[in-house]
């Protein structure tokens, strides 16, 4: 295990890195959605318990399932396991943005607006760092969630540790086979603490002040 | 136990969902113009028989997750052991993070080939939710109410059975729902151990590039894990205690 590892430090810490890469990038680009979505949810209530049953029943569809259904859409390879894991980690952005978005209070929005602030204004700087901290907490969710779609999704060659799993899978018996499926597992959970520990950090950094417990 | 607006919603919305898919698919696998591929590994027996093997996968797995799951979350609140529940919460969890497929392929090398293997992995997987919400349910149920009971001359046992499992119960059985979802969704990598199941289907549609195969496993899987869900809704409006 010692000398698999030193001898293939390199590709590990690069599949390492790209399984970081792909996860950050479709969490990302999931919040952008997901959020935009639930200022839209919430300014028309009668679209919110679509936006609940479509989280439930979205989070119900299995990721193999998911895959399958993308491939024909988007091929093999990178393309897929980023529409993948982007769909699963804007669930529960989505649900918590709903949340965190409907629980700020009336009373501040209006005097804002009484105070003459625009409403892209108090989108920004009232009800955003109001409801960011339920937010955030849907993004730790998504981001640890995504970390095993992800090493699923390089089933169909997408980028990653997943591969190291499969690889291992593929080599079973082998010399090598017990060593690439451990790096491969061992290395998620890694990059999932060391990711879980970055969001902790931006909560403490972007959290307002006024709101932290 | 009365629903919400959301509640209902869905409640109502997944069985039609479910029954206008499967309706769709067995339509169109009866008139599809399906090649010779296509039509041994989508033949109605093979589907059957990949069917009852999720499904029989799924509940094994179900019954080995409650029948450890709820016992030791029920052990872990009781005084004494308590102090070691958050060490086991924070292992559980950080388990959790490792992905299941791993955990799948590890086992088959210790294990072998095969559906044992699976149930072991899939059961290990599922555990958390089931033990997580067991205690987090009993630690809901609040002291003076255990405490009432125990003056009023009940055992701790009784206590149990007829006070904190039944206020505890909807926190428990949404634990089990999320388990058994789980478990339908990480049931189709069984096929990767050759354990079989549904996921079959994918695998052989991604491995022979034939957009059919794969996405008629997928679209039954997927429906399979709607109906779970449906099913475990069902199960919490039956069995949780009226009167909550």
């Amino acid at each position: 295990m010692g000398a698999f590892i030193a001898s293939r430090w390199a590709d590990i810490a690069f599949r390492m890195y790209q399984h970081a890469s792909l996860v950050a990038q479709s969490v990302l680009l999931a919040a952008v959605i997901a959020v935009a979505l639930a200022v839209v949810v919430t300014s028309v209530p009668r679209l919110e318990p679509i936006a609940n049953a479509i989280s439930t029943i979205g989070l119900t569809i299995p990721s193999f399932a998911l895959l399958g259904l993308f491939i024909p859409l988007f091929g093999i390879g990178t393309t897929t396991s980023v529409a993948v894991v982007t769909f699963y980690a804007a669930l529960p952005i989505l649900r918590n943005a709903v949340v965190g978005l409907l629980g700020v209070d009336r009373a501040l929005l209006e005097s804002a607006r009484g105070m003459g602030m625009k409403p892209l204004a108090i989108f920004l700087r009232v009800q955003l760092p109001l409801a960011w901290p339920v937010i955030l907490t849907g993004l730790r969710v998504s981001t640890q969630m995504s970390m095993g779609v992800a090493a699923i999704a390089a089933y169909v060659l997408g980028p990653g540790l997943g591969s190291y799993i499969f690889t291992g899978l593929a080599q079973i018996g082998g010399r090598n086979a017990l060593n690439y499926a451990v790096v491969g597992t061992v290395g998620v959970v890694v990059v999932a603490l060391i990711a879980d520990a970055v969001l902790a950090l931006i909560g403490r950094l972007t959290i307002s002040k006024g709101i932290r417990a | 136990m009365s629903l919400d607006r959301n509640e209902r919603q869905l409640f109502w919305g997944i069985p039609v969902i479910v029954v206008a898919g499967a309706l769709g698919w067995v339509l169109w696998r009866a008139t599809a113009d399906l090649d010779d591929i296509e039509s041994r590994q989508l033949a109605w027996g093979t589907i059957g028989t990949l069917l009852g093997q999720h499904v029989v996968l799924t509940l094994i797995c179900a019954a080995v997750v409650l029948v450890i799951g709820v016992p030791l979350g029920i052990a872990l609140t009781r005084p004494g052991i308590r102090r070691v529940t958050p060490a086991v919460l924070a292992v559980a969890n950080a388990g959790q993070s490792a992905p299941v497929i791993g955990l799948i392929v590890l086992l088959a090398m210790a294990m072998g080939f095969g559906t044992p293997t699976a149930v072991v992995a899939l059961s290990i997987y599922a555990f958390l939710p089931v033990l997580a919400n067991t205690i987090t349910g009993l630690q809901g149920v609040d002291p003076a109410l255990v405490e009432a009971g125990r003056g009023m001359g009940i055992s701790s046992m009784g206590v149990l059975l007829r006070i904190e499992l039944p206020l505890a119960s909807k926190v428990i059985l949404a634990g089990i729902r999320t388990a058994l979802v789980l478990l339908v969704g990480t049931a189709s990598f069984a096929t990767f151990i050759n354990a079989g199941g549904l996921g079959a289907l994918i695998q052989t549609g991604i491995a022979l590039f034939r957009f059919r195969i794969l996405i008629s496993g997928a679209v039954i899987v997927a429906l399979l894990a709607l109906l779970v869900e449906w099913l475990g809704q069902v199960m919490e409006m039956i069995v949780a205690p009226k009167g909550l």
